[in-house]
């Protein structure tokens, strides 16, 4: 399983057609608290950079994109009644959905870890 | 998340003592302000309403409006409340000495400029003078306006270089007490001047904006850091900021200057007729007083009302209001995630057909349709001392 990162701070790991996305720990310490997440309904096809998903902190809203184009087929129904687990695990309990890849090219152009954490300490 | 621009904020005298604390910073009212410390607001709110929050807000417009010779008792007193009661619609000419009355600038078509805090002296050696706090994002306005009302018979004194730092919460009477003696003598909206051997002088008044009991206290800017640190050193208290300050008021069912009330909102619709004191309906001789009796008589069009969204997806500041079946009806003003309540609240304007509580409605957010309740303010009770 290889997991790629966005310049939006979202992750995708990957095990072969199926990737679980999520937003970094780098976003939810910038968020602060979560008090609501909407995700996207199964069955969904969503074209990379597509509004996936919403994430509310106490103060504002912000969209989360898809990294690469797929299909929703589960979205992390936890995350409805516990949000504030985007902000304890959110490279892991914390992950929104899972989509099926429709391009897996796309994922050349994310970053890897090194890159994002580059890119992080760049802001 | 771009950084604020530092070449044209202003900061209050306790900036560098936000940096040492871990603060987020945020543009507000001009001001490079605290948004949150590293607890994070969820926190920092419900420490407010269990324990004690120490809020820098000195980015506020304190400052003294006094006639050229202060002593003369009422009559002293009389003169000066006659120069602002030209701007507002409350009876300040018989306020108690020491009594702080919220109130609010008016313009001539009856909307209101700014909401405001005046007060008046205890001492009799200070009669003549007003004590008077607006907001930081309308400040120079208001100063302005207070100043050519004042026409020469009284100077208006800028006191916003000091510092002035809010303790809320609970624990707030018995915290300021050990510091401060005397100060759990004030009841709700009353102020008075200590003497402090170590602060220097200081107003303190016993008011707020979360709901909570507690002061606000007005220290001269050398004392400014040391008096907070000191308040600070209590482990009853953590530094709150404005992050939680606004879900704080909005809990408590208090209006956000430009978003709740502005300048074509009436005092009527915004809920504030309290304000508007006996005499000076009858008198009608504030600015706008053709509208705000008008609606005193008949009704305003529509009116400020708390809005409950049913489920868990906050409704914010311009989101639609509409009745089930989908007529607009009104908009959000403020609105967010309630902590204390533990689910989403906010305010907004709707028709006063529709303004009752537990009426059924919807607000529309990113294009859909989600189920709320008009509700009853506040959502989370005062606990003032009266």
């Amino acid at each position: 399983m290889t997991t790629y990162y966005t310049r939006e701070h979202e992750w995708i790991a990957v095990d072969g057609a199926i990737g679980t996305v999520g937003i970094t720990a780098y976003a939810a310490e910038k968020l602060g608290d979560v008090v609501f997440v909407e995700l996207p309904e199964t069955g969904r096809k969503l074209a990379q950079n597509a509004e996936m998903a919403v994430v509310e902190s106490v103060k504002a809203a912000s969209d989360v994109y898809a990294p690469v184009s797929g299909e929703v087929v589960e979205a992390n129904a936890a995350l409805v009644e516990a949000p504030e687990t985007v902000n304890a695990d959110p490279e892991g309990a914390g992950w929104f959905c899972k989509i099926r890849l429709t391009s897996p090219g796309e994922l050349s152009g994310l970053m890897d870890k090194a890159a994002y954490t580059a890119f992080c300490e760049s802001l | 998340m771009s950084d604020p621009d530092h070449t044209t904020l202003k900061t209050t005298p306790l900036h560098a003592l936000h940096q040492r604390l871990g603060a987020r910073f945020g543009a507000f009212g001009g001001y490079d302000m605290p948004i949150q410390y590293p607890d994070g607001i969820l926190s920092e709110h419900l420490w407010t309403r269990s324990q004690c929050g120490l809020f820098d807000v000195s980015h506020m417009g304190p400052c003294f409006l006094a006639l050229p010779e202060l002593g003369g008792g009422d009559a002293a007193h009389r003169r000066v409340a006659a120069l602002v009661e030209k701007l507002v619609p409350s009876d300040i000419a018989n306020l108690p000495p020491g009594k702080m009355q919220l109130t609010v600038l008016l313009n001539e078509s009856g909307g209101i400029l700014d909401d405001l805090m005046i007060g008046r002296p205890a001492r009799d050696d200070r009669q003549g003078m007003l004590y008077i706090v607006v907001n930081a994002g309308t400040k120079d306005q208001d100063f302005a306006l207070l100043s050519a009302a004042a026409d020469g018979e009284a100077q208006l004194r800028r006191a916003d270089d000091r510092g002035l730092i809010a303790i809320q919460g609970p624990k707030a009477e018995s915290v300021l007490e050990d510091i401060v003696p005397g100060v759990s003598s004030l009841s709700f909206m009353t102020f008075a001047r200590f003497d402090h051997s170590q602060f220097g002088r200081m107003l303190v008044t016993r008011c707020g904006y979360t709901g909570e009991d507690g002061f606000e206290v007005l220290v001269l800017p050398d004392h400014a850091v040391a008096f907070t640190e000191r308040v600070l050193a209590d482990a009853r208290v953590k530094p709150i900021g404005l992050g939680a300050r606004d879900s704080l008021r909005l809990e408590a069912g208090l209006c956000l200057y430009g978003h709740d009330i502005d300048a074509d909102t009436s005092p009527v619709e915004a809920g504030l007729s309290w304000m508007i004191s006996k005499s000076r309906r009858e008198r009608g001789d504030f600015p706008g007083a053709e509208r705000i009796l008008g609606e005193l008589k008949a009704g305003p069009a529509a009116r400020r009302v708390g809005v409950r969204p049913l489920g868990r997806a906050p409704a914010r500041e311009g989101a639609e209001i509409q009745t089930r079946e989908g007529d607009a009806i009104g908009r959000v003003t403020s609105g967010g995630f309630g902590p204390t309540v533990n689910g989403p609240v906010a305010m907004g304007h709707v028709a006063s057909s529709h303004a009752k509580p537990g009426t059924p409605v919807q607000v529309i957010v990113r294009g859909k349709p989600f189920e709320a309740e008009i509700a009853a303010l506040p959502f989370t009770p005062h606990n003032y001392k009266r």
